[in-house]
């Protein structure tokens, strides 16, 4: 019996060599969040250009992709790390997992508007830009006789309660941008508060970044929070949808950067030059693909209509500032999650009650009602942080800290734990005031 | 015959603990020892005080027992009207039915919420339909009605396929018996044929039930957050996977689940479910009278349109090209194939290869362990059952970050680098995964088979390893292939362990490929055409093994 076995396992085995040929002793290994299309058409690109080397793609979500290169010793660690997230970098050029690698590409600017597009410190280069917007299904829009939205404030009109999608910060790199980009835009206060009628209008607050440009291709939702390249490619591919860079965006690099410790850091590094090169940059126009280039002289190829950050077809009015950004990453998550994600069937319930009331009051106005209604609104969309909170150091650190010390982990929870049944209290009481002010109209 | 332990069943059980130990206990403990690790090192219990006094998780813990228990009652009523009408009665295309039913387990978990959506959506063909004939939609896909809807049509077929495996093991003279005493029609079911095959009905609805509970990908999918599962999965990717209430989470699900299966065994024990004869084969299937018949074909057309609503739609979405916000797609094309094949043939033979090497490990173990659990008085064999039951309750993230943790730095020579980084570890993490149902279905198998027909056999002089050779794993083949089909199908379309241990794209297997297309629009295409492929290969391989089935009951049949 175990001699058989054993003859049925290397058999096994040889058929498994077979299927997958071992890897060649030229072959550069890149982590990327990116999609298959973009992956494959580099791969092609590459491959061309460089015979005898193979590009093998690891396709990791951004997080699954830090946890697995950190679990990795160095010398068997994959080569390239190529993802949208800016924060992933730090995490990783912190723990050690990145090696400073210039390619020297020229023409390439040093900021787009006020956001570096490399790492300051080297460890990682700007790839791609990508910007923010709204990106709406023409045929959901028509059929509900909804109107197109140009600006987040927009979205937290009551009209398209219902018909919104928006993923969730801690969910998604490119959401918390999305997020950090309206609070910085708009302020703390001001900009929770759009965050809450955006999210009291839509019909769910996906788990995929991706869950909600694909709802709105196919009709699920009519308008969504998106990266401009899912909006851009959508159109492209025939479906349709339209896109827009509301006034209140930021434009921010998408990344690559060499891992420490890597098998072939040479040919890493020529992978890297690569993507940066005109060739390479070229590729992200590709309509599968449709990013916007970090090289200036790509957007000369680039098809009609096709934005470019650098001619001012976008104006982003908003000043990205990382920094501050990863200072509260942690904080603004996690009320996002605890006060929107999991608190959104009692914001929908509160979002639908002021609506109710908003449209008899306006009907039939009232000054007790315009009160009852003002202090449901209140109750509803204000933070249950402030924005003086917000900006203690201390009270931010406590998130940065080891999640391993049990007393730090007991306050955060609790903290959390206090956050999670205020917003809920908030937003019955937010039903309550506003039946309140409905039941003023006669 | 279970008085003495040999030394073959020692080693034997040795040889699966330390299988066990390896790949299912260290790598789990390795990470769930967070839960109860303080920062210095020291063990605490806080953060499980910490979980209680969270009042979103306490929400989550009911919310989940909710979900698993009225999914449990939801595929109990699509999936015994079908199991008992196809094994018991005269059905044209019984065998077609078996088979189509079994295919939502087959369905890849992004292709099945992807297509569910298309069909049943907000704005999905059903509700485009409803609006335009009705002017009302039905939110099918909304809250936790929408998770039990998809779990139990994604779920059911755990029962239809333990449940038929047992009414196909139930002694025929019993049901005569019965019909000669005067029962029959619902009493007959009621009274004689459920409580015969209730070992196979539990053992099916306890998959169910604990799959359920420990279900990741459908809440999310359905962006429902509020659950156990999602709780945990949220905490562990967002704050870190150092974020010790996750890991609370997990052992709580892992906890409960053990009881939740504990409770099943112990529902069952203390009652003797064997039958000395063989099988409903032999018996004479019944005829329906016509009203009978009219709600039997009727019920089974409703569960079939059901179950292949949404491989019709990613049928439809393979070869779609635009499909958006339209009752089917408006233009056809069948790009996305090409673009498959010609990128993604080397998925499909990986898939083949590590589910077929999975469910073989299991059904050699799932045998094993069945027969030391109910064979022997082997010391602590309810261990290694409760062990190999235990890993369902592991979610695949953890197994996965505990065989990164682990096995990165061994060296396997012939693999030409580290453990974890070989295509080795994939068929392996699914075999621990899904070992479970092997187990399941070779104990329930087992427990049908009476011990006197082993005794038979050894009063007759044939030795321990004869008798288990020519009589009891032939008895048990049912539950055996039973076992290694539900393996297998569920094995090649796991997920997430999968995109934890996939170390490069050419020795990943067709899941992996089919969640990359899905992250992006001209990927779904494609995507979903892959998941075509998947779901062809595993029906037809599911075909064959019931035609197989037919075939060996009509050749024991003819022996006796």
């Amino acid at each position: 019996m175990p001699q058989r076995l054993r003859r049925a396992a290397v058999a096994l085995a040889a058929a498994a060599a077979l299927a997958a040929p071992l890897a060649s002793a030229q072959q550069v290994t890149v982590v990327t969040s990116f999609p298959k299309e973009l992956t494959d058409a580099y791969r092609k690109a590459f491959e061309s250009r460089n015979p005898g080397v193979k590009l093998e793609i690891l396709n990791k979500n951004t997080v699954a992709g830090v946890a697995y290169v950190r679990e990795l010793a160095p010398g068997s660690r994959p080569d390239v790390f190529w993802a949208s997230a800016p924060d992933a970098f730090e995490v990783l050029a912190k723990d050690g997992l990145l090696e400073k690698y210039d390619p020297g590409v020229p023409g390439i600017p040093a900021k787009i508007g006020n956001y570096p597009v490399n790492d300051p410190e080297g460890y990682y280069r700007g790839q791609a830009l990508a910007g923010y917007g709204i990106m709406w299904n023409t045929r959901y829009l028509k059929a509900n006789r909804l109107p197109e939205p140009r600006e987040w404030a927009d979205l937290a009109k009551p009209v398209y309660f219902g018909h919104v999608a928006t993923s969730s910060p801690s969910r998604s790199g490119t959401t918390h941008l999305t997020v950090e980009t309206i609070l910085q835009g708009e302020g703390w206060e001001k900009g929770w508060s759009q965050l809450l009628r955006i999210a009291g209008n839509s019909a769910a607050i996906t788990e995929r970044s991706f869950g909600v440009p694909e709802g709105v291709s196919n009709g699920q939702y009519g308008i969504g929070l998106v990266i401009d390249f899912f909006g851009l490619a959508a159109k492209a591919n025939g479906f349709p949808v339209e896109f827009v860079y509301p006034s209140v965006t930021a434009i921010v690099p998408a990344n690559i950067g060499l891992i420490a410790g890597a098998k072939s850091p040479e040919l890493g590094k020529r992978f890297i030059a690569f993507t940066l090169s005109e060739e390479g940059q070229l590729v992200l126009l590709d309509p599968k693909v449709s990013r916007l280039p970090v090289l200036p002289k790509t957007y000369e190829h680039a098809p009609k209509g096709f934005p470019n950050p650098y001619a001012g077809t976008i104006k982003p009015k908003v000043n990205f500032d990382a920094n501050l950004s990863e200072e509260r990453y942690y904080l603004v998550s996690s009320l996002f999650d605890q006060t929107i994600t999991f608190r959104h069937k009692e914001l929908v319930a509160a979002a639908r009650a002021i609506n109710d009331a908003a449209a008899k009051l306006a009907a039939k106005p009232n000054p007790q009602g315009e009160r009852l209604l003002a202090e449901a609104r209140a109750a509803a969309y204000t933070p249950v942080v402030d924005e003086a909170k917000a900006k203690d150091k201390g009270f931010l650190a406590m998130f940065r800290a080891t999640k391993k010390d049990a007393q730090t982990a007991k306050r955060v929870t609790a903290l959390e734990e206090h956050w999670s049944t205020e917003a809920k209290q908030n937003y019955a009481r937010a039903v309550e005031l506003a039946s309140q002010a409905a039941a003023t109209v006669k | 015959m279970s008085g003495r332990v040999s030394s073959a069943q020692a080693a034997v059980a040795g040889a699966i603990a330390l299988f066990l130990a390896a790949f299912l206990v260290v790598p789990v403990l390795a990470v769930v020892w967070i839960a109860f690790a303080d920062a210095d090192g020291g063990l605490t219990l806080a953060h499980f005080g910490a979980f209680f006094g969270v009042s979103l998780l306490r929400e989550s813990f009911w919310n989940s027992l909710y979900v698993a228990a009225a999914s449990v009652v939801l595929a109990s009523a699509i999936a015994v009207p079908v199991a008992y009408f196809t094994a018991r009665f005269r059905l044209r295309g019984a065998l077609l039915v078996q088979t189509l039913g079994v295919l939502p387990l087959v369905m890849p978990p992004f292709v099945g919420a992807v297509a569910m959506q298309l069909i049943f959506g907000r704005n999905g063909s059903v509700n485009l339909l409803l609006g335009d004939a009705l002017g009302v939609t039905v939110p099918f896909m909304e809250g936790l009605n929408g998770v039990i809807f998809v779990e139990a049509l994604h779920y059911f077929p755990f029962i239809l396929l333990n449940l038929s495996a047992a009414l196909a093991n139930i002694d025929a003279a019993m049901e005569e018996s019965a019909q000669n005493l005067g029962a029959h029609g619902f009493r007959l079911f009621r009274r004689v044929v459920f409580p015969l095959a209730m070992p196979g009905y539990v053992a099916g609805a306890s998959l169910v039930f604990v799959k359920v509970f420990d279900d990741l990908g459908t809440p999310l999918v359905l962006n429902v957050t509020n659950m156990l599962a999602p709780q945990a999965y949220l905490r562990i990717t967002s704050l870190g996977i150092e974020d010790p209430l996750g890991y609370v989470i997990s052992v709580i699900m892992v906890g409960f689940s053990m009881l939740a299966m504990w409770l099943a065994a112990r529902a069952l024990r203390g009652r003797d479910y064997a039958t000395v004869q063989r099988g409903g084969a032999a018996g004479e299937r019944r005829r329906l009278t016509r009203a009978q018949a009219v709600l039997a074909y009727g019920w089974i057309g409703f569960v079939l349109a059901l179950v292949l609503a949404p491989h019709l739609g990613i049928l439809l979405l393979s070869f779609s090209k635009v499909w958006s916000y339209t009752v089917v797609p408006e233009q056809f094309t069948t790009a996305n194939y090409a673009t498959v094949l010609a990128n993604s043939s080397g998925m499909i033979v990986n898939t083949l290869l590590y589910a077929g090497l999975a469910a073989g490990v299991d059904v050699v173990l799932g045998t094993a362990i069945a027969y030391l659990v109910l064979r022997t008085r082997l010391p602590g064999r309810q261990l290694l059952d409760l062990a190999a039951t235990a890993a369902l309750a592991i979610p695949g993230v953890v197994l996965g970050i505990g065989y990164l943790r682990l096995f990165r730095g061994v060296e396997v020579p012939w693999l030409g680098g580290p453990l974890a980084a070989s295509w080795i570890i994939l068929p392996i993490a699914y075999s621990v995964r899904r070992l479970p149902y092997a187990v399941r279905a070779c104990t329930a198998a087992l427990q049908q088979l009476h011990v006197s027909l082993e005794e038979a056999a050894e009063s007759l002089g044939a030795s321990r390893r004869r008798t288990l050779q020519r009589v009891v794993v032939p008895l048990m083949a049912g539950g055996i292939l039973a076992g290694f089909v539900t393996s297998f199908i569920t094995a090649s379309v796991e997920l997430s362990a999968t995109l934890l241990l996939a170390a490069s794209e050419s020795l990943a297997p067709m899941s992996y490929g089919i969640y990359l297309y899905m992250q992006s629009i001209a990927g779904r295409g494609p995507g979903a055409a892959l998941g075509v492929i998947a779901v062809a290969i595993v029906a037809a391989g599911t075909y064959a093994s019931h035609r197989f089935m037919a075939g060996r009951s009509a050749a024991l049949e003819g022996r006796a």
